[in-house]
């Protein structure tokens, strides 16, 4: 318990941002048409990529010789990259559809 | 960190609150799309080359000057494979196909998640007291594991489902398995974290253990009800991200998979409005796919239906003054979007009034069916959304439903045992006449009956989509 009142003394800015961020995020997405739901989802799931981030910086954190820690970092970058990548492509391919047509 | 790339992170993360805000208006939704983009590629090239670390001494030095280059060509390697894979499939994939991918890329990012989580515990293996982790980043280990875990297999069920690969599971009381399975997760984790135990073998058992929970989880959901639990799944993978970024003290992992994470459950519930369910009902619920409720309205509707020929159509279509389409996920299945765009100009340059209803959740998820139209050049006018479309229906001579089905399901509106009792619908039954194109008899996504089919103003004109319409748009060529 103690530790838990440490960690959180310790870290009550992140604490601050993490609320913030949850109001921020529902004003955000509050009142958005249907139409465009779909893209939207698309979107904010190639925002979750952002764990791509954790991912690099746990290999490089990681000692050269941990060969098992490596293997499943390389995997944890590639998903997190697909997710990213995929992510943003397809949502942007999604609503290029939307645009104007003559 | 360097104060370069605590900048970089700041601008990034600044990008993803201005990306999402600019998706939430059709005019500026693409451009949102790509700043949140250029963001996130800014915040991994950041990462890669500008972390420092802190040597025993107490210098602080690049972190890429103390890391070798077999790790250096590995990261690099693999973001060059992932990022291959991920633009290849977001390029080749079909628009109807498109929640199915989003599913499987929201899996891919839980996945991540948990395997960063097992890394990190593992650091944590053999280091004596002095140096192991506090019961507060064990916690958080250990929450990335399991929301990651569950985000993953769940995802995959998800995308199998819509995919049609895999049919409902459902064990006998399934609920009660899922929620003391859950409770059971929870417990163990706690029991981890207080025992302060490094053992690889818990940590394993807890994997699979929320690895099937994942999966269990979305099994029984029926696959009507998919997009609402891949928004939720998204949301949640937002929170795995959020919950690692509190690991490394990441503010852009934070704040954007928190954003994430509540913008995603907001989407979650205003997609539960739109059928008027309870995000507990859906979840629980188990909607759409229970054969008693099926076969119980089978029993009330009964009665004879009214067969028409595709000239006969053409015909009633040709002298209407006004045609309002109802296009469903049956459209896009048998990829006749086109097609129906070449109906609508044809009718259009004859003098008809064409619209197309799109109810909020036609296609697999809402706002699929604009997408889906839009590909085919539909002009965005033409589409009506329900509320605008529904006072419109008296006065429309004739309604062509092609492969929709429960959402112009009457029973919505009359039916208190129906599972989509107070789903709002379009109100199809106000026109005076009504065309249904549909495959078979077989009952809709929901496996509900629809009575629609025997009331007396409704023909039903059978067949797949894309040829029905093909020999409708002849018929009315030659008139």
């Amino acid at each position: 318990m103690n530790e838990l009142i440490a960690f959180l003394s310790d870290n009550l800015e992140l604490f601050y941002i993490l609320i913030l961020a949850i109001f921020i995020g529902v004003e955000l997405i509050k009142n958005v048409p249907t139409v465009l739901h779909t893209p939207l989802m698309s979107g904010a799931n190639a925002l979750s990529g952002v764990v791509i981030v954790g991912a690099i910086i746990v290999m490089l954190q990681a000692d050269p010789t941990d060969y098992l820690a490596l293997a499943l970092g390389f995997i944890a970058v590639v998903f997190g990259i697909i997710n990213v990548i995929g992510g943003f492509a397809v949502t942007d391919r999604m609503l290029q559809m939307f645009k104007k047509k003559k | 960190m360097s104060i370069a790339l605590g900048i970089i992170y700041l601008i990034a993360t600044i990008t993803f609150v201005i990306g999402l805000k600019m998706l939430g208006h059709p005019a500026t939704a693409k451009r949102g799309n790509l700043i949140s983009g250029a963001g996130m590629i800014l915040a991994i090239i950041g990462t890669l080359f500008l972390q420092e670390k802190v040597l025993e001494t107490g210098e602080v030095v690049p972190l890429f000057k103390t890391v070798s280059v077999l790790v250096y060509s590995l990261i690099i390697a693999a973001i060059a494979l992932g990022s291959i894979i991920g633009w290849y499939m977001a390029m080749k994939v079909k628009m109807t196909k498109m929640p199915e991918l989003v599913s499987l890329f929201n899996g891919f990012g839980g996945g991540s998640s948990l395997l960063i989580g097992l890394i990190e515990f593992s650091k944590n293996v053999g280091v004596d007291d002095a140096n192991k982790a506090s019961s507060a980043i064990v916690t958080t280990i250990l929450s990335a594991i399991i929301i990651g875990s569950i985000t993953f297999t769940g995802s995959i069920v998800a995308w199998a489902k819509l995919d049609g690969s895999m049919k409902d599971l459902r064990l006998p009381n399934y609920n009660l398995i899922n929620n003391l399975l859950f409770v059971a997760l929870v417990a163990f984790g706690a029991y981890i974290v207080m025992m302060n135990t490094d053992s690889l073998i818990l940590i394993y058992v807890l994997l699979i253990a929320s690895l099937i929970y994942g999966y269990l989880f979305v099994a029984p959901i029926g696959g009507a009800d998919m997009p609402v639990v891949i928004s939720l799944l998204n949301s949640l993978t937002g929170i795995a991200a959020a919950i690692t970024g509190i690991l490394y003290g990441n503010m852009v992992m934070l704040v954007g998979g928190i954003l994430v994470g509540s913008a995603g459950l907001i989407l979650t519930f205003a997609m539960c409005k739109a059928m008027n369910r309870s995000l507990s009902n859906v979840v629980f619920g188990s909607f759409g796919s229970s054969g008693e409720v099926a076969v119980a309205s089978v029993g009330k509707t009964g009665g004879s239906i009214k067969k028409t020929s595709a000239s006969d159509a053409a015909v009633m279509l040709n002298y209407s003054t006004n045609v309002v389409i109802v296009p469903g996920y049956g459209l896009a299945v048998a990829q006749a979007q086109h097609v129906i765009h070449e109906l609508e100009e044809l009718l259009t340059r004859k003098g008809v009034n064409v619209k197309y209803a799109i109810h909020p959740v036609a296609g697999r998820m809402p706002g699929h069916m604009n997408v889906l139209l839009a590909e085919s050049n539909v002009s965005y006018d033409k589409l009506v959304e329900m509320d605008d479309i529904n006072p419109q229906f008296p006065n429309t001579d004739v309604v062509l439903i092609v492969g929709a089905n429960d959402v112009v399901n009457p029973a919505a509106h009359t039916d208190p045992s129906s599972p989509i009792y107070g789903m709002p619908i379009l109100n199809v039954e106000n026109a005076k006449n009504i065309i249904v194109n549909k495959r078979s008899m077989n009952a809709g996504y929901a496996g509900i009956e629809n009575e629609l089919f025997y009331n007396q103003k409704t023909s039903m004109l059978f067949g797949d989509a894309k040829a029905a319409l093909t020999e409708l748009v002849s018929e009315l060529k030659n008139m």
